[in-house]
């Protein structure tokens, strides 16, 4: 039983390692396989943040946050135009103090933006149907993108965190060119696993944490030993909305602020369905899986698909992870690390 | 007399606006007492705690009529938390561990409301794990994994942590070994005499429960039919064939005319 459960994931496993390891089979050169791997794990550190605050208001309030691709371009807006107007408002140097004031304010917006939508979204409809819920954060997405044009302004916005975009050369001693790899892109890895350890921390060791645990488990039992769950849901979205914040500063830092970002965020959902709604490890993992598949596919699948039917090519980055996610659900729609159930009483 | 720790005068629940379930439900309980909420299946012993303790609303309840009041002050207006901060906590029937959460985690959650220093939350883990040394062995695995009694156990030791005045049991001994509601009946005693905590305790299995309450109401669709001291309870003859399922006489069928009459006048 168990076995024929696992049969078609671990095929599909076998097929995507195979897919890894096939232009190392094909003479692809190892520096520049190594490049594209890189490459493809750096995209994905920031799916995996996008995917982190998805899973976090899903496993506390069982809602399915359309809205975190928004939140994305709107924290990633508020960072660049704030750090753009302060030096102007209050003369703070521009650069890093402005940016770093502005990241502080950023981070209130998006807190303060949690709070409003507990308010004036979810308490209103809770214990009515999760359609409603769903349709809800619908609403949110647009007014986050709407408003945010309204408030921020609609052009393209750049995040300078003062990091050269210039390649550097590692490894050069051992492959034969080295492997290309940004400092930036680095940087932002650094960054991406420094929240998440923040986060790990914030949920195994504060009261904090353990009660949004609690509250994911059984919120019934948490509101019964008095954890206020308004309070609960505020916090949640608080820090969905600085994971957002983070993820829109790297990527803004990378591909400029722009409209755009929000629609690179939606990436997020086959990233979720992949790892399992409820799993934050899933959310990581699913998000480099997608990331490094993607890359691999558009840089060793494309030119020989364009050879071999006479295709315009490209493209398949765009797609990639959504069929991937296709299959997944048809196989496993738990996802790789959905939550087990523990059935016992 | 003294004002009862908590007394609950005449008050009716309704569920989605329209089911009527508690109509004009009173009693009390005083400082220090264990006091036992009988019935069946369905009475409404459930939606009386629930009522206490404000949680009626995330099942969309509402009081509709009469009033709570705890140490003589009204509570209606209060959210759980509120109420678990002034030491009234309920103990969820079947249990409602934090699965995947562990044992001693599952127990730290209780202290949420409390603004204690670690060293206090530490002395009250203590506490718990010296009345349920159980927990104490099971204290890092998960509690989804952990048996019925040693769930129920996390989950009163949970609402030790709040450090509370009164809890609000709801049937404990639901799916557990008749030795281990014993035992677990055994430390709500202790509990009672030595930590003063006062308990509202709602169960079907009334032989037990009389056992080990002072006082006991008898609640059937929605309205208290009997009540009086444990012991005169466990001794009544009403009590006796329809709760204890003894009868001085021969067994009486469910067809049997002198128990529907004296149904009936339970029911009216
Ligand atoms: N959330 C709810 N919505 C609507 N009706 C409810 C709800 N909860 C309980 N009821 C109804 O209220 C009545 C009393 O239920 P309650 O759970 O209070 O009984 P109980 O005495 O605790 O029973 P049991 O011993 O089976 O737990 C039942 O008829 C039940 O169907
Ligand atoms: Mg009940």
């Amino acid at each position: 039983m168990a076995a024929k459960k696992n049969g078609p994931v671990i095929a599909l496993g076998a097929v995507l390692a195979a897919g890894l390891a096939a232009p190392l089979v094909t003479g692809s050169p190892l520096g520049f396989y190594l490049e594209v791997l890189i490459g493809g794990l750096m995209a994905g550190v920031l799916y995996s943040l996008v995917a982190l605050g998805f899973v976090l208001i899903f496993k506390a309030s069982g809602v399915f946050n359309f809205a975190q691709g928004a939140m994305v371009l709107f924290a990633a807006l508020a960072l660049a135009r704030l750090a753009e107007w302060l030096p102007a408002w209050i003369g703070i140097p521009a650069g890093f103090p402005a940016l770093t004031l502005a990241f502080v304010l950023a981070a209130g917006i998006m807190v303060g933006l949690a709070w409003v939508i507990e308010r004036i979204v979810l308490r209103p409809l809770v214990a009515q149907d999760p359609v409603a819920l769903l349709m809800a954060t619908l609403g949110v997405t647009f007014f986050l993108d709407g408003f945010g044009q309204t408030i921020w302004g609609s052009d393209i916005y750049k995040i300078d965190l003062g990091i050269s975009k210039d390649p550097t050369m590692i490894l050069e001693s051992m492959f034969q060119g080295g492997i290309l790899v940004s400092k930036e892109d680095l940087i932002a890895a650094v960054i991406a696993a420094g929240l998440v350890i923040l986060l790990a921390l914030f949920f195994q060791k504060t009261a904090t944490g353990r009660a949004l645990r609690a509250v994911a488990d059984d919120h019934q039992a948490a509101q019964s030993i008095g954890i206020p769950l308004n309070r609960i849901w505020v916090i949640v979205w608080a820090v969905a909305g600085f994971v957002a914040l983070v993820a829109g500063m790297v990527w803004g830092a990378k591909l400029g602020v722009q409209f755009s970002l929000a629609q690179l965020a939606l990436k997020a959902l086959p990233v979720v369905i992949l790892g399992g709604f409820t799993s934050i490890p899933g959310a990581i993992i699913g998000g480099l899986i997608i990331g490094v598949g993607e890359k691999m596919a558009e840089v060793f699948l494309g030119p020989p698909l364009v050879k071999m039917w006479d295709l315009a090519g490209g493209g398949i980055e765009n797609w990639f992870a959504y069929v991937l996610a296709l299959l997944f659900l048809m196989v496993r729609p738990e996802g790789l690390f959905g939550e087990k159930h523990i059935d016992r009483v | 007399m003294t004002t009862p720790l908590l007394s609950v005068n005449g008050i009716e629940v309704i569920y989605n606006h329209v089911i009527l379930v508690l109509k004009g439900v009173s009693f009390s309980v005083p400082e220090g007492g264990i006091v036992a909420l009988l019935g069946g299946n369905g009475a409404g012993k459930t939606t009386t705690l629930r009522a206490v303790s404000r949680l009626l609303k995330g099942e969309r309840g509402e009081v509709t009529k009469g009033y709570i009041e705890y140490k003589g002050e009204r509570i209606d207006a209060l959210t759980t938390y509120d109420l678990v901060k002034r030491g009234v906590v309920q103990v969820m029937e079947g249990r409602h561990c934090f699965a995947h959460l562990s044992v001693e985690e599952n127990l730290l959650t209780g202290a949420y409301t409390r603004n204690a220093s670690k060293g206090e939350i530490d002395a009250s883990l203590e506490k718990v794990y010296a009345y349920f040394p159980r927990l104490k062995t099971r204290r890092t695995s998960q509690s989804g994994y952990t048996s019925g009694g040693e769930q129920q156990m996390t989950a009163i030791g949970r609402a030790l942590m709040a450090h509370p005045t009164m809890i609000l049991l709801d049937e404990p001994s639901m799916g557990l070994a008749p030795q281990i509601v014993e035992e677990i009946f055994e430390i709500v005693k202790d509990l009672n005499a030595r930590e003063r905590v006062s308990f509202l305790l709602a169960e079907q299995n009334t032989s037990v429960a009389l056992k080990y309450s002072n006082y006991g109401y008898i609640l059937e669709n929605g309205r208290i039919v009997m009540d009086g001291e444990a012991s005169s309870l466990a001794s009544n003859e009403d009590v006796k064939e329809f709760y204890l399922g003894v009868s001085s006489g021969e067994r009486k069928s469910f067809r049997d005319a002198k128990f529907y009459k004296r149904r009936k006048r339970w029911l009216a």
